[in-house]
Protein backbone atom coordinates (compact mmCIF):
# COMPACT_ATOMS: atom_id res chain seq x y z
CA UNK A 1 0.00 0.00 0.00
CA UNK A 2 2.70 2.24 0.77
CA UNK A 3 4.95 1.65 -1.99
CA UNK A 4 1.39 2.99 -4.48
CA UNK A 5 1.19 6.00 -2.68
CA UNK A 6 4.83 7.11 -3.26
CA UNK A 7 5.06 5.99 -6.82
CA UNK A 8 1.14 7.66 -6.95
CA UNK A 9 2.86 10.83 -5.56
CA UNK A 10 6.42 10.59 -7.68
CA UNK A 11 3.98 10.40 -10.54
CA UNK A 12 1.85 13.34 -9.39
CA UNK A 13 5.46 15.12 -8.79
CA UNK A 14 6.50 14.22 -12.27
CA UNK A 15 3.22 15.69 -14.04
CA UNK A 16 3.47 18.92 -12.11
CA UNK A 17 7.20 19.33 -12.98
CA UNK A 18 6.48 18.49 -16.49
CA UNK A 19 3.58 21.20 -16.90
CA UNK A 20 5.31 23.67 -15.08
CA UNK A 21 8.08 23.07 -17.54
CA UNK A 22 5.76 23.10 -19.90
CA UNK A 23 4.06 26.65 -18.47
CA UNK A 24 7.60 28.27 -18.60
CA UNK A 25 8.42 27.92 -22.32
CA UNK A 26 5.11 29.10 -23.09
CA UNK A 27 4.56 32.04 -21.27
CA UNK A 28 7.62 33.32 -20.05
CA UNK A 29 10.06 32.39 -22.71
CA UNK A 30 8.28 34.06 -26.17
CA UNK A 31 7.24 37.36 -25.98
CA UNK A 32 4.62 37.51 -27.74
CA UNK A 33 3.39 34.10 -25.90
CA UNK A 34 0.34 33.44 -24.17
CA UNK A 35 0.28 36.32 -21.82
CA UNK A 36 -1.29 35.57 -18.05
CA UNK A 37 -4.12 37.49 -16.89
CA UNK A 38 -5.58 38.55 -20.09
CA UNK A 39 -4.46 41.92 -21.82
CA UNK A 40 -4.16 44.59 -19.36
CA UNK A 41 -3.36 48.25 -20.49
CA UNK A 42 -4.89 50.74 -22.91
CA UNK A 43 -5.09 50.64 -26.37
CA UNK A 44 -3.18 53.81 -29.02
CA UNK A 45 -3.43 53.58 -32.27
CA UNK A 46 -1.07 55.15 -34.81
CA UNK A 47 -0.29 55.84 -38.69
CA UNK A 48 2.59 55.25 -40.30
CA UNK A 49 4.01 55.74 -44.10
CA UNK A 50 6.44 53.03 -43.53
CA UNK A 51 6.53 50.37 -41.14
CA UNK A 52 9.66 48.68 -41.97
CA UNK A 53 9.28 45.18 -40.72
CA UNK A 54 7.66 46.14 -37.85
CA UNK A 55 5.30 42.90 -36.17
CA UNK A 56 2.56 42.29 -33.93
CA UNK A 57 4.61 41.48 -30.62
CA UNK A 58 7.42 44.25 -31.50
CA UNK A 59 8.63 46.41 -28.30
CA UNK A 60 7.21 49.93 -27.67
CA UNK A 61 9.39 51.88 -26.02
CA UNK A 62 10.08 55.33 -24.41
CA UNK A 63 12.95 56.39 -23.36
CA UNK A 64 14.39 52.93 -23.75
CA UNK A 65 11.83 51.28 -21.50
CA UNK A 66 9.67 48.89 -22.66
CA UNK A 67 6.15 50.25 -21.71
CA UNK A 68 4.26 48.09 -23.67
CA UNK A 69 3.88 46.15 -26.89
CA UNK A 70 2.44 46.71 -30.75
CA UNK A 71 -0.52 44.66 -31.36
CA UNK A 72 -1.93 44.45 -34.74
CA UNK A 73 -0.23 45.95 -38.19
CA UNK A 74 -3.05 46.47 -40.51
CA UNK A 75 -3.23 48.56 -43.77
CA UNK A 76 -6.05 51.74 -43.79
CA UNK A 77 -6.20 51.44 -48.14
CA UNK A 78 -8.22 54.95 -47.33
CA UNK A 79 -4.98 57.26 -46.94
CA UNK A 80 -2.19 53.80 -48.23
CA UNK A 81 -0.47 54.21 -44.28
CA UNK A 82 -0.03 51.57 -41.94
CA UNK A 83 -2.24 51.45 -38.62
CA UNK A 84 -0.18 50.33 -35.39
CA UNK A 85 -2.13 49.43 -32.61
CA UNK A 86 -0.34 49.40 -29.37
CA UNK A 87 -0.81 48.08 -25.90
CA UNK A 88 0.49 50.03 -23.36
CA UNK A 89 1.13 49.04 -19.73
CA UNK A 90 -1.69 50.34 -17.43
CA UNK A 91 1.12 51.79 -15.28
CA UNK A 92 2.66 54.40 -17.74
CA UNK A 93 -0.82 56.42 -18.35
CA UNK A 94 0.79 60.16 -17.96
CA UNK A 95 1.88 60.24 -21.28
CA UNK A 96 1.25 63.74 -22.59
CA UNK A 97 -1.01 63.19 -26.09
CA UNK A 98 1.21 65.02 -28.38
CA UNK A 99 3.71 62.93 -28.20
CA UNK A 100 5.48 61.36 -31.00
CA UNK A 101 6.20 58.14 -32.06
CA UNK A 102 8.94 56.92 -34.45
CA UNK A 103 9.70 53.30 -35.71
CA UNK A 104 13.70 52.42 -34.88
CA UNK A 105 15.66 49.59 -34.98
CA UNK A 106 17.45 47.92 -32.26
CA UNK A 107 21.19 47.89 -33.23
CA UNK A 108 22.19 47.41 -36.62
CA UNK A 109 20.42 44.53 -37.79
CA UNK A 110 18.06 44.25 -34.89
CA UNK A 111 14.49 44.05 -34.56
CA UNK A 112 11.93 46.58 -35.44
CA UNK A 113 10.05 48.91 -32.40
CA UNK A 114 7.97 51.87 -31.59
CA UNK A 115 9.89 54.76 -29.86
CA UNK A 116 8.02 56.95 -28.34
CA UNK A 117 9.02 60.63 -27.35
CA UNK A 118 7.28 62.69 -24.93
CA UNK A 119 5.22 65.68 -25.98
CA UNK A 120 4.41 68.96 -23.36
CA UNK A 121 0.54 68.41 -23.35
CA UNK A 122 -1.10 68.79 -20.15
CA UNK A 123 -3.82 66.38 -22.06
CA UNK A 124 -2.78 62.25 -21.43
CA UNK A 125 -3.06 59.52 -23.65
CA UNK A 126 -5.71 57.24 -22.76
CA UNK A 127 -7.61 54.47 -24.61
CA UNK A 128 -8.48 54.80 -27.84
CA UNK A 129 -6.57 57.73 -28.58
CA UNK A 130 -4.00 58.41 -31.52
CA UNK A 131 -0.76 59.66 -31.66
CA UNK A 132 -0.70 62.30 -34.42
CA UNK A 133 2.94 62.87 -34.90
CA UNK A 134 4.36 60.03 -36.96
CA UNK A 135 7.80 59.25 -38.33
CA UNK A 136 8.48 56.67 -40.79
CA UNK A 137 10.76 53.54 -40.68
CA UNK A 138 14.54 54.11 -41.73
CA UNK A 139 14.73 51.74 -44.81
CA UNK A 140 18.52 50.89 -45.10
CA UNK A 141 17.93 50.38 -48.72
CA UNK A 142 16.34 53.15 -49.59
CA UNK A 143 19.38 55.37 -47.92
CA UNK A 144 22.31 53.33 -50.14
CA UNK A 145 20.16 53.72 -53.03
CA UNK A 146 19.94 57.46 -52.06
CA UNK A 147 23.65 57.50 -51.05
CA UNK A 148 24.85 55.78 -54.47
CA UNK A 149 22.27 58.19 -56.81
CA UNK A 150 24.24 61.50 -54.96
CA UNK A 151 27.91 59.87 -55.33
CA UNK A 152 27.16 59.17 -59.10
CA UNK A 153 25.59 62.62 -60.11
CA UNK A 154 27.85 64.61 -57.95
CA UNK A 155 30.67 62.23 -59.61
CA UNK A 156 29.36 62.84 -63.42
CA UNK A 157 29.31 66.75 -62.19
CA UNK A 158 32.99 66.85 -61.20
CA UNK A 159 34.02 65.17 -64.66
CA UNK A 160 32.04 68.10 -66.45
CA UNK A 161 33.88 70.52 -64.31
CA UNK A 162 37.49 69.31 -65.40
CA UNK B 1 14.34 -8.52 -48.72
CA UNK B 2 12.58 -5.49 -49.69
CA UNK B 3 9.07 -7.38 -49.31
CA UNK B 4 10.46 -8.15 -46.22
CA UNK B 5 11.01 -4.78 -44.95
CA UNK B 6 7.65 -3.71 -46.53
CA UNK B 7 5.99 -6.15 -44.78
CA UNK B 8 7.74 -5.20 -41.37
CA UNK B 9 6.30 -1.73 -41.52
CA UNK B 10 2.78 -3.11 -42.55
CA UNK B 11 2.64 -5.43 -39.09
CA UNK B 12 3.91 -1.88 -37.16
CA UNK B 13 1.01 0.15 -38.92
CA UNK B 14 -1.33 -2.40 -37.69
CA UNK B 15 -0.22 -3.05 -34.62
CA UNK B 16 -0.09 1.13 -33.64
CA UNK B 17 -4.01 0.86 -35.17
CA UNK B 18 -4.56 -2.12 -32.95
CA UNK B 19 -2.72 -0.13 -29.69
CA UNK B 20 -4.89 2.91 -30.81
CA UNK B 21 -8.04 0.97 -30.58
CA UNK B 22 -7.17 -0.29 -26.79
CA UNK B 23 -5.94 3.17 -25.86
CA UNK B 24 -9.41 4.69 -24.83
CA UNK B 25 -10.71 1.22 -23.01
CA UNK B 26 -6.89 1.30 -21.14
CA UNK B 27 -7.94 4.82 -20.07
CA UNK B 28 -10.70 4.18 -18.44
CA UNK B 29 -8.03 2.51 -15.98
CA UNK B 30 -6.13 5.09 -14.95
CA UNK B 31 -4.35 3.60 -12.16
CA UNK B 32 -2.12 1.11 -14.86
CA UNK B 33 -1.55 4.39 -16.82
CA UNK B 34 -0.21 6.36 -13.91
CA UNK B 35 2.15 3.20 -13.03
CA UNK B 36 3.74 3.43 -16.57
CA UNK B 37 4.18 7.51 -16.46
CA UNK B 38 5.94 6.78 -13.50
CA UNK B 39 8.44 4.02 -14.91
CA UNK B 40 8.78 5.89 -18.65
CA UNK B 41 8.76 9.20 -17.05
CA UNK B 42 9.45 9.81 -13.32
CA UNK B 43 12.03 7.56 -13.35
CA UNK B 44 14.17 9.12 -16.23
CA UNK B 45 14.07 12.35 -14.57
CA UNK B 46 16.96 12.73 -13.02
CA UNK B 47 18.91 11.44 -15.60
CA UNK B 48 17.09 13.88 -18.15
CA UNK B 49 17.98 16.45 -15.95
CA UNK B 50 21.54 15.88 -15.99
CA UNK B 51 21.96 15.45 -19.49
CA UNK B 52 19.59 18.93 -19.86
CA UNK B 53 21.93 21.04 -17.46
CA UNK B 54 25.06 19.76 -19.60
CA UNK B 55 23.53 19.92 -22.90
CA UNK B 56 23.02 23.86 -21.92
CA UNK B 57 26.12 24.22 -20.40
CA UNK B 58 28.04 22.80 -23.25
CA UNK B 59 25.52 24.83 -26.17
CA UNK B 60 26.27 27.92 -23.84
CA UNK B 61 30.19 27.77 -24.22
CA UNK B 62 30.28 26.43 -28.12
CA UNK B 63 27.78 29.80 -28.72
CA UNK B 64 29.44 32.08 -26.78
CA UNK B 65 32.31 30.87 -28.56
CA UNK B 66 30.84 30.96 -32.01
CA UNK B 67 28.89 34.27 -31.22
CA UNK B 68 32.17 35.80 -29.83
CA UNK B 69 33.87 35.80 -33.63
CA UNK B 70 30.98 37.72 -34.89
CA UNK B 71 30.95 40.08 -31.86
CA UNK B 72 27.35 39.17 -30.92
CA UNK B 73 27.72 37.08 -27.32
CA UNK B 74 24.36 39.27 -26.12
CA UNK B 75 22.52 36.93 -28.85
CA UNK B 76 23.61 33.78 -26.72
CA UNK B 77 20.01 33.47 -25.05
CA UNK B 78 18.34 33.38 -28.85
CA UNK B 79 20.51 30.86 -29.62
CA UNK B 80 20.68 28.25 -26.40
CA UNK B 81 16.97 29.18 -26.48
CA UNK B 82 15.95 28.31 -30.02
CA UNK B 83 18.83 25.48 -30.29
CA UNK B 84 17.11 23.91 -27.74
CA UNK B 85 13.26 24.03 -28.14
CA UNK B 86 13.93 23.40 -31.63
CA UNK B 87 16.35 20.88 -31.65
CA UNK B 88 18.72 19.35 -29.25
CA UNK B 89 15.51 19.06 -26.45
CA UNK B 90 13.76 16.80 -27.97
CA UNK B 91 16.09 14.71 -30.08
CA UNK B 92 18.18 13.93 -26.91
CA UNK B 93 15.48 13.91 -24.84
CA UNK B 94 13.97 11.02 -26.97
CA UNK B 95 17.35 9.44 -27.43
CA UNK B 96 17.74 9.51 -23.75
CA UNK B 97 14.23 8.23 -23.86
CA UNK B 98 14.67 5.33 -25.99
CA UNK B 99 18.07 3.80 -24.26
CA UNK B 100 16.02 4.47 -20.45
CA UNK B 101 12.59 3.63 -21.01
CA UNK B 102 12.17 2.00 -24.18
CA UNK B 103 14.55 -0.53 -23.51
CA UNK B 104 13.45 -1.72 -20.08
CA UNK B 105 9.19 -1.31 -21.77
CA UNK B 106 10.92 -3.83 -24.40
CA UNK B 107 12.81 -6.25 -22.02
CA UNK B 108 9.52 -6.29 -19.67
CA UNK B 109 7.26 -7.58 -22.24
CA UNK B 110 9.74 -9.54 -24.20
CA UNK B 111 10.41 -11.14 -21.13
CA UNK B 112 6.36 -11.70 -20.47
CA UNK B 113 6.34 -12.94 -23.82
CA UNK B 114 9.35 -15.28 -23.03
CA UNK B 115 7.79 -16.95 -20.00
CA UNK B 116 4.25 -17.08 -21.68
CA UNK B 117 2.62 -14.80 -19.62
CA UNK B 118 0.46 -13.10 -22.48
CA UNK B 119 -0.16 -16.38 -23.83
CA UNK B 120 -1.50 -17.27 -20.48
CA UNK B 121 -3.82 -13.75 -20.81
CA UNK B 122 -4.77 -14.20 -23.94
CA UNK B 123 -6.15 -18.14 -22.45
CA UNK B 124 -8.12 -16.34 -20.03
CA UNK B 125 -9.84 -14.07 -22.60
CA UNK B 126 -7.52 -10.97 -20.82
CA UNK B 127 -6.36 -9.02 -23.86
CA UNK B 128 -3.20 -8.21 -23.32
CA UNK B 129 -3.35 -5.37 -26.14
CA UNK B 130 -5.38 -3.72 -23.42
CA UNK B 131 -3.83 -4.42 -20.38
CA UNK B 132 -0.02 -4.36 -20.69
CA UNK B 133 1.02 -3.13 -24.17
CA UNK B 134 -1.92 -0.10 -24.07
CA UNK B 135 -0.92 1.51 -20.89
CA UNK B 136 2.75 1.10 -21.41
CA UNK B 137 2.39 2.92 -24.93
CA UNK B 138 0.06 5.85 -23.20
CA UNK B 139 2.71 5.72 -20.42
CA UNK B 140 5.50 6.64 -22.86
CA UNK B 141 3.65 9.52 -24.95
CA UNK B 142 2.36 11.27 -22.10
CA UNK B 143 5.87 11.05 -20.29
CA UNK B 144 7.54 12.23 -23.38
CA UNK B 145 6.36 16.45 -23.85
CA UNK B 146 6.96 16.24 -20.17
CA UNK B 147 10.15 15.22 -20.27
CA UNK B 148 11.28 17.51 -23.08
CA UNK B 149 9.63 20.62 -20.91
CA UNK B 150 11.86 19.72 -18.03
CA UNK B 151 15.51 19.36 -20.35
CA UNK B 152 14.34 22.69 -22.09
CA UNK B 153 14.14 24.45 -18.51
CA UNK B 154 17.08 22.93 -17.05
CA UNK B 155 19.09 23.08 -20.39
CA UNK B 156 18.43 26.98 -20.96
CA UNK B 157 19.20 27.33 -17.10
CA UNK B 158 22.95 25.35 -17.78
CA UNK B 159 23.54 27.72 -20.90
CA UNK B 160 22.56 30.74 -18.54
CA UNK B 161 24.92 29.57 -16.01
CA UNK B 162 28.15 29.06 -18.49
CA UNK B 163 26.95 32.33 -20.53
CA UNK B 164 26.34 34.70 -17.82
CA UNK B 165 27.72 33.76 -14.64
CA UNK B 166 31.43 32.47 -16.12
CA UNK B 167 31.40 34.06 -19.65
CA UNK B 168 30.06 37.85 -18.70
CA UNK B 169 26.94 38.16 -20.69
CA UNK B 170 24.90 40.64 -19.58
CA UNK B 171 21.99 38.46 -17.77
CA UNK B 172 19.67 41.23 -19.19
CA UNK B 173 20.63 41.21 -22.88
CA UNK B 174 20.56 37.42 -22.45
CA UNK B 175 16.81 36.92 -21.01
CA UNK B 176 15.16 39.95 -22.94
CA UNK B 177 16.80 38.81 -26.43
CA UNK B 178 15.28 35.45 -25.63
CA UNK B 179 11.98 36.84 -25.11
CA UNK B 180 11.79 39.28 -28.23
CA UNK B 181 13.49 36.63 -30.50
CA UNK B 182 11.62 33.18 -29.77
CA UNK B 183 8.07 32.78 -30.70
CA UNK B 184 5.36 31.10 -30.34
CA UNK B 185 5.54 28.97 -33.27
CA UNK B 186 9.01 28.26 -32.02
CA UNK B 187 8.05 26.37 -28.75
CA UNK B 188 5.24 25.05 -30.58
CA UNK B 189 7.43 23.22 -33.21
CA UNK B 190 9.21 21.62 -29.54
CA UNK B 191 5.88 20.38 -28.52
CA UNK B 192 4.89 18.66 -31.49
CA UNK B 193 8.30 17.11 -32.43
CA UNK B 194 8.35 15.59 -28.93
CA UNK B 195 4.86 14.25 -29.27
CA UNK B 196 5.99 12.41 -32.40
CA UNK B 197 9.31 10.77 -30.70
CA UNK B 198 7.07 10.18 -27.48
CA UNK B 199 4.76 8.06 -30.18
CA UNK B 200 7.37 6.69 -32.51
CA UNK B 201 9.73 5.88 -29.14
CA UNK B 202 7.01 4.10 -27.76
CA UNK B 203 5.45 2.20 -30.35
CA UNK B 204 9.07 0.63 -31.31
CA UNK B 205 9.46 -0.26 -27.85
CA UNK B 206 6.04 -2.06 -26.93
CA UNK B 207 6.58 -3.48 -30.92
CA UNK B 208 9.99 -4.93 -30.37
CA UNK B 209 8.70 -6.11 -27.20
CA UNK B 210 5.78 -7.86 -28.16
CA UNK B 211 6.87 -9.49 -31.16
CA UNK B 212 10.43 -10.65 -29.67
CA UNK B 213 11.43 -13.91 -29.83
CA UNK B 214 10.32 -16.17 -26.83
CA UNK B 215 14.12 -17.02 -25.81
CA UNK B 216 16.43 -15.23 -23.90
CA UNK B 217 18.68 -14.62 -26.89
CA UNK B 218 15.51 -12.66 -28.53
CA UNK B 219 14.76 -10.66 -25.88
CA UNK B 220 18.03 -9.27 -25.74
CA UNK B 221 17.86 -8.93 -29.71
CA UNK B 222 14.53 -6.84 -29.59
CA UNK B 223 16.66 -4.44 -26.94
CA UNK B 224 19.36 -3.66 -29.15
CA UNK B 225 16.73 -3.19 -31.93
CA UNK B 226 14.54 -0.66 -29.88
CA UNK B 227 17.41 1.20 -29.42
CA UNK B 228 18.74 1.47 -32.64
CA UNK B 229 15.44 1.41 -34.79
CA UNK B 230 14.18 4.15 -32.09
CA UNK B 231 17.77 6.12 -32.83
CA UNK B 232 17.28 6.27 -36.48
CA UNK B 233 13.70 7.09 -36.32
CA UNK B 234 13.74 10.10 -34.12
CA UNK B 235 16.49 11.81 -36.42
CA UNK B 236 14.60 10.46 -39.63
CA UNK B 237 11.97 12.38 -38.26
CA UNK B 238 13.67 14.91 -37.04
CA UNK B 239 14.82 16.04 -40.38
CA UNK B 240 11.25 15.40 -42.14
CA UNK B 241 9.28 17.35 -39.05
CA UNK B 242 11.85 20.60 -39.43
CA UNK B 243 11.52 20.49 -43.02
CA UNK B 244 8.11 20.56 -43.12
CA UNK B 245 7.88 23.56 -40.19
CA UNK B 246 10.33 25.47 -42.12
CA UNK B 247 8.58 25.15 -45.00
CA UNK B 248 5.53 26.62 -44.34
Amino acid sequence: MKSQRSLELGTGLFVLLGFAALFFLTTQLPGSGISVGGAAGYKVTARFDNIGDLKGGSPVSMAGVRIGRVESVAFDSGDYRAVVTMRIDPQYNRIPDDSDASIQTQGLLGGRYVGIGPGGSENYLKDGSQIEFTQSAIVLESLVNKFFANFASKGSEGEKAQ
Amino acid sequence: MIVAALQRVGAVGVFLGRVLAQCAPALLRPRSVVHQVYNAGARSLIIIMLCGLFVGMVLGLQGFDLLQRFGSEDALGVAAALGLLKELGPVVTALLFAGRAGTALTSEIGLMRATDQLTAMEMMAVDPLRHVVAPRFLGGVIAMPLLVAVFNVIGLFGAQLIGVQLMGVDTGAFWSQMQSAVELDDVNEGIVKSVCFGVACSLVAVYEGYTAKPTAEGVGLATTRTVVISSVLTLLLDYMLTAAFLGR
